[in-house]
């Protein structure tokens, strides 16, 4: 059985004045363990696809499972990283961390060793007690991370996680992302306009057409990829031939533009 | 550049800051020798009426007086227990009321209008009915100290906490958060700068209150002091009254101040 399904997925954003349909017939499927991204320019409606699987937004049609069950019930089973860490400025880095896990009440002594030993394993020891403002923003998303997975998710979800980030910490981040993820068999969806990124960290790609928001064409990653990291994977030469494609395919659904 | 010149150039930077200060301190030192001065001379010469604009020395005379009898302390500690008592009941009310309305948008669309009209009105024309129905006692003062600063602390509160990033409740939500911990996680540590300065402007808004209620009850406390010395024509009594509001209408502000300092860096 596949880990997650949507099936006919459409989603229509009302106003006074107009209905302007975001998604239309998106069906797909992840597989568990499976890293996929969601590629596409701005208006086709990714980050709302991603809402919804999270749980956000109701679709105004279609089915969406994971692992057979709805959305709405497995909220304990998915973790969503925006595009900056939003790190609750008047709590402390362990207040922080330990969020989710005093929203769902699962918050002991085991738990709270667990996630301060992941934090020391990304590289941040001795900050627990410090504001996310004494911290940098490379260090901050790395928070984020961990707080995200303090919970145990199956599923993560990243809105565009490293775009607010310079080049090199960005770099990094997605190493560290790609082998935590790895090393924990997390599914995972990013979001992302960067072709590059998509590339570099996943197994498939699920590229998207805008005005309505459909799904354009699946690229999947060969495997001398994606055993790399994402760092050494933007070495390879298959790298740029990918790159080059989905470029033009990119290219091809902007035709008014340039 | 070295070292030494380095020193030598922060030093004379330091030199201008304190030389500026002083001028500063010593302008202000100025203007209130010269009005104090300037006052206690037109008095004595009879430049203006001392019947009616009285002078420094003879309220420095009567607040030895009133010390030493006692009178002042009593109407002094009425008046600021009135003034505290209404200031953190209406802050208190109006967060209340404006965390009710951020929980309920339903309900805030409905007291929109009601909301403006109640903002729009003096309160303290509300103050006959108040005491009509609290009675001539320190209930009524505490009510029209507070009065005065719901509405505006419902208003500017509300609007805080419907600012609050909403990515802040998208996190939450993703863990699944209730909307009660949305509000204790978020909105409310969010919105905590705005209740503290709205606490300074309540301060103001407190003594206004409680003076005008005490004008109306004509018992006890530092309003009573000055409709008194009106009605039997005593002005030096209502310097001296006005003097003291202002002493310590200044010395809660500062404590709000401070309080806002010591919150706000714990906050960083």
């Amino acid at each position: 059985m596949d880990f997650l399904t949507l099936r006919g997925i459409h989603h229509t954003y009302f106003t006074k004045t107009s209905a302007v349909t975001a998604l239309n017939n998106i069906s797909l499927d992840v597989q568990e363990g499976e890293f996929v991204s969601f590629l596409g320019p701005s208006g086709c409606g990714k980050t709302t696809l991603l809402s919804i699987i999270a749980g956000l937004i109701e679709p105004s049609e279609g089915q969406i499972a994971l692992e057979g069950r709805p959305v709405k019930e497995a909220a304990d089973k998915t973790g969503y990283m925006l595009q900056q860490d939003y790190l609750f400025p008047w709590k402390t880095i362990e207040e922080n961390i330990f969020l989710g896990l005093k929203i769902s009440g699962t918050l002991n002594d085991t738990r709270k060793k667990e996630v301060l030993s992941l934090l020391g394993q990304m590289g941040l020891g001795n900050v627990d007690s410090l504001y996310p403002k004494q911290l940098s923003g490379g260090m901050r998303q790395r928070v984020a991370l961990v707080r995200t997975l303090a919970t145990e998710p199956k599923l993560l979800m990243l809105d565009e996680p490293f775009s607010a980030l310079d080049y090199q910490t960005k770099l990094k981040l997605e190493d560290l992302v790609a082998n935590t993820f790895k090393a924990f068999g997390k599914t995972a969806i990013l979001v992302t306009h960067d072709i590059g990124e998509a590339v570099a960290m996943s197994d498939r790609i699920f590229l998207f057409s805008p005005r309505p928001g459909r799904l354009h064409k699946t690229f999947v990653i060969p495997e001398e990829l994606r055993d790399l990291s994402p760092f050494n994977a933007r070495n390879h030469p298959l790298y740029n031939e990918l790159f080059q494609t989905i470029w033009k395919e990119l290219e091809s659904l902007e035709p008014e533009e340039n | 550049m070295n070292q030494k010149k380095t020193d030598l150039l922060h030093e004379q930077y330091l030199k201008t800051l304190s030389r500026e200060r002083k001028i500063i301190r010593m302008y202000q030192l100025l203007i209130f020798i010269s009005f104090f001065g300037l006052w206690e001379v037109s008095s004595q010469q009879r430049w203006i009426d001392p019947l009616l604009f009285s002078s420094p020395s003879k309220i420095w005379n009567l607040l030895i007086d009133k010390t030493l009898d006692g009178s002042l302390a009593v109407n002094l500690g009425v008046t600021l227990a009135e003034t505290v008592l209404g200031f953190i009941l209406g802050t208190l009310l109006g967060t209340v009321l404006a965390g009710l309305l951020w929980w309920s948008p339903m309900l805030s669309r409905i007291l929109d209008p009601y909301l403006v009209v109640l903002n729009s009105m003096p309160k303290v024309a509300l103050g006959p009915i108040l005491i009509v129905a609290l009675g001539t006692n320190l209930t009524s003062i505490v009510a029209m100290g507070a009065i005065i600063s719901i509405i505006i602390t419902t208003i500017v509160v509300y609007t805080a906490f419907k600012e609050v990033d909403p990515n802040y409740l998208k996190v939450l939500q993703t863990f699944g958060a209730t909307r009660t911990q949305c509000f204790r996680e978020a909105i409310l540590p969010a919105s905590f700068p705005t209740i503290i300065s709205t606490l300074k402007v309540n301060v103001g808004l407190s003594w206004v209150g409680v003076i005008v209620g005490e004008f109306l009850v004509s018992a006890r406390g530092l309003g009573y002091m000055i409709i008194y010395g009106f009605q039997v024509f005593n002005f030096t009594l209502v310097f001296l009254s006005l003097f003291v509001i202002a002493v310590f209408a200044t010395l809660m502000y500062q404590l709000v101040e401070l309080l806002e300092r010591k919150l706000i860096k714990s906050n960083q």
